[in-house]
């Protein structure tokens, strides 16, 4: 009974960590940048969401959409305001861009974080289910929510994978992600890329922020464990491996939710955490990790 | 050239030294106490810009190793009742241990992984701490059993001194032999080990001093504050502060890192009307000096100086 519990329960967490971890590693495995802002931005989602449905009054559904809007746009923002300076900066030199571009999107985060804090104070908030109702799964009873927001992030993931196999933009984006110089070559433009990979990846970590607040609800003092299971994700599976990502969210989320149901609450996060340690140290390219 | 450098950096340090010692004359007990913090701050700052400003490496957790010297020195003291000096010397050799244990997964990893690991460290001492709430208090903190002095003035010289001592020491091995190598190894690794340095060693020496200094640094101020917990040594927070106050006064110049740590934690106090906006403007200032001046302020004004 509590096995199946964990089954049931633990699958829809992975499933978000999945999501959030997706465009995570799409943004490191496309233009190197690993996003310290990441937390925040999924955030920034979950509020304006929030927001826009309930106390402005566009329902759940517009609400969500708005949210995932402002995450595009913050997404933007970080790559123009913090992330290409640095990058095209002349006093910083080559080897040091990777630390610089760590160090101003963790302070950009907290700006954001902060900046949120301040408009919709740190309370966390929850939105409305986008579908009210329980189901039985194996006997489990189950907020049909629940099940719609694994649905949605699998959607999202399955659509995302198209996109990237099966269009010529997701294909020049691959390539991106391979051989920046020979991409240049055949007369592509990188910062339109660099533009389209931005885009997608504010609509993946938004769509995480608004499923988040449906599911658990969140707000701005998550936003820094938001940014670490990420990145913890991320590295376990292997920087910039998708499939390697969604193999280590199902890890983790499982780990978790086993910890919290047989051991205690209060323990949760510490098994994953040493599981990434003994990884990093055993393994540092990650499971699935190309080096 | 380098001469000219040396002693530039060590009039600026002899000049802030006096104007340091002499404060206490005209500043109100408060502000000493502010200040007091500010020092001991200094010195987290300066040891971490020895790991990232010379070694290459980001340590995102430089609370692991100031928690883990502030809290053995609690503990011991608590417990044990254990005079203050035993108590600070616990603290260097825990701090140390922990040093050699970010040590060794540094050597086998690059950048980013090794800044998670850093990251997850913190993490896990901070549950650490929770767990075992019975020793250390948990998430409300514990109160230590002694403290350094109850007078404002005294405390104030105590973290002065300490931080002169370990100013002069961190820019003695800045310019040393070690800390050029250091500074090798951490631009280019490979080339510094063709060149038949090695790298391994000088790294673990670089973790060493690091973790001593930010270790007894961590419990001179639990020993200040007559408390300890984790939003005072352990937080997340406390260590991006670390990492602010480096970057605003100048990563590899080593006083600069004290005196952006003493700007921060007083500009903090000054900007406290703007209630939760005061960690916005400190972070957007940050960022901008990132983006303008990333070699910080002291290491533009030492950098032009070596232009002329």
């Amino acid at each position: 009974m509590v096995a199946l519990q964990i089954l049931t329960d633990g699958f829809a967490i992975s499933s978000l960590y999945a999501l959030g971890a997706v465009g995570f590693t799409l943004i490191f495995g496309v233009s190197g940048v690993l996003n310290l802002s990441h937390g925040s931005i999924m955030v920034v989602a979950a509020l304006i969401g929030w927001y826009a449905a309930g106390d402005v009054g566009l329902g759940t559904y517009l609400g969500s959409l708005v949210g995932v809007t402002a995450a595009v746009v913050t997404a933007y923002l970080t790559y123009f305001v913090v992330v290409r300076p640095i990058q095209r900066s002349r006093t910083i030199s080559h080897e040091e861009t990777e630390i610089f571009v760590l160090t101003g999107t963790l302070l950009w985060g907290i700006m954001i974080q902060v900046g949120m804090a301040y408009l919709f104070s740190d309370n966390p908030v929850t939105m409305r289910p986008l579908i009210a109702g329980v189901t039985d799964v194996f006997n489990v009873r189950t907020p049909t929510n629940e099940i719609l927001v694994a649905a949605m992030c699998w959607l999202v993931i399955g659509l995302l994978w198209l996109f990237v196999n099966r269009t010529d933009a997701g294909k020049a984006m691959q390539a991106a992600s391979i051989n920046p110089r020979g991409l240049t070559l055949l007369g592509y433009n990188l910062s339109h890329i660099y533009w389209l990979v931005w885009g997608i990846y504010g609509v993946l970590a938004g769509i995480a922020g608004v499923l988040l607040a449906s599911f658990l609800g969140t707000g701005t003092n998550n936003a820094g464990q938001l940014t670490a299971s990420a990145f913890s994700i991320v590295v376990l599976g292997g920087l910039g491996s998708v499939s390697g990502s969604l193999v280590a969210a199902y890890l983790v989320g499982y780990l978790e939710t086993a910890t919290a149901y047989l051991i205690a609450p209060t323990l949760r996060p510490i098994p994953a955490l040493i599981l990434l340690v003994i990884v990093v140290y055993a393994r540092p390219q990650g499971l699935l990790g190309r080096r | 050239m380098r001469s000219l450098l040396k002693s530039r950096i060590f009039w600026i340090m002899v000049a802030s030294a006096v104007v340091a010692a002499l404060l206490p004359a005209w500043l109100s007990p408060y502000m000493l106490g502010v200040l007091t913090s500010a020092y001991y701050f200094g010195v987290f700052a300066m040891s971490w810009d020895l790991l990232f400003g010379f070694a290459g490496e980001v340590n995102f957790g430089p609370t692991f190793l100031i928690g883990l010297g502030a809290y053995s020195a609690a503990i011991l003291n608590n417990e044990f009742h254990a005079p203050i000096l035993l108590c600070l010397l616990a603290a260097a050799a825990t701090a140390l241990v922990g040093g050699v244990l970010l040590a060794v997964p540094a050597l086998r990893l690059r950048g980013p992984y090794f800044g998670l690991v850093t990251l997850v460290a913190v993490l896990l001492l901070q549950n650490a701490i929770v767990i075992f709430a019975h020793f250390t208090g948990g998430e409300i903190g514990m109160t230590v059993f002694s403290v350094l002095s109850i007078d404002a003035t005294i405390n104030y010289y105590y973290a002065l001194g300490f931080l002169l001592v370990c100013a002069t020491l961190l820019t003695l091995l800045a310019n040393s032999a070690l800390g050029l190598i250091l500074q090798a190894s951490g631009q280019d690794a490979l080339e510094a080990s063709v060149l038949g340095f090695n790298v391994t060693k000088h790294k673990i020496a670089a973790f060493c001093v690091s973790a001593i200094l930010s270790g007894l640094a961590g419990a001179m101020l639990i020993f200040y504050m007559g408390a300890a917990s984790v939003g005072t040594v352990i937080d997340i927070s406390i260590g991006v502060q670390v990492i602010i106050a480096t970057i605003l006064g100048g990563r590899r110049t080593i006083i600069g890192a004290a005196f952006g740590a003493v700007v921060l934690i007083v500009a903090t106090e000054f900007l406290r009307p703007l209630g939760q906006l005061n960690t916005f403007v400190v972070s957007a200032v940050a960022l901008a000096v990132i983006l303008l001046l990333p070699d910080g302020v002291l290491g533009v004004a030492l950098r032009t100086g070596e232009r002329q």
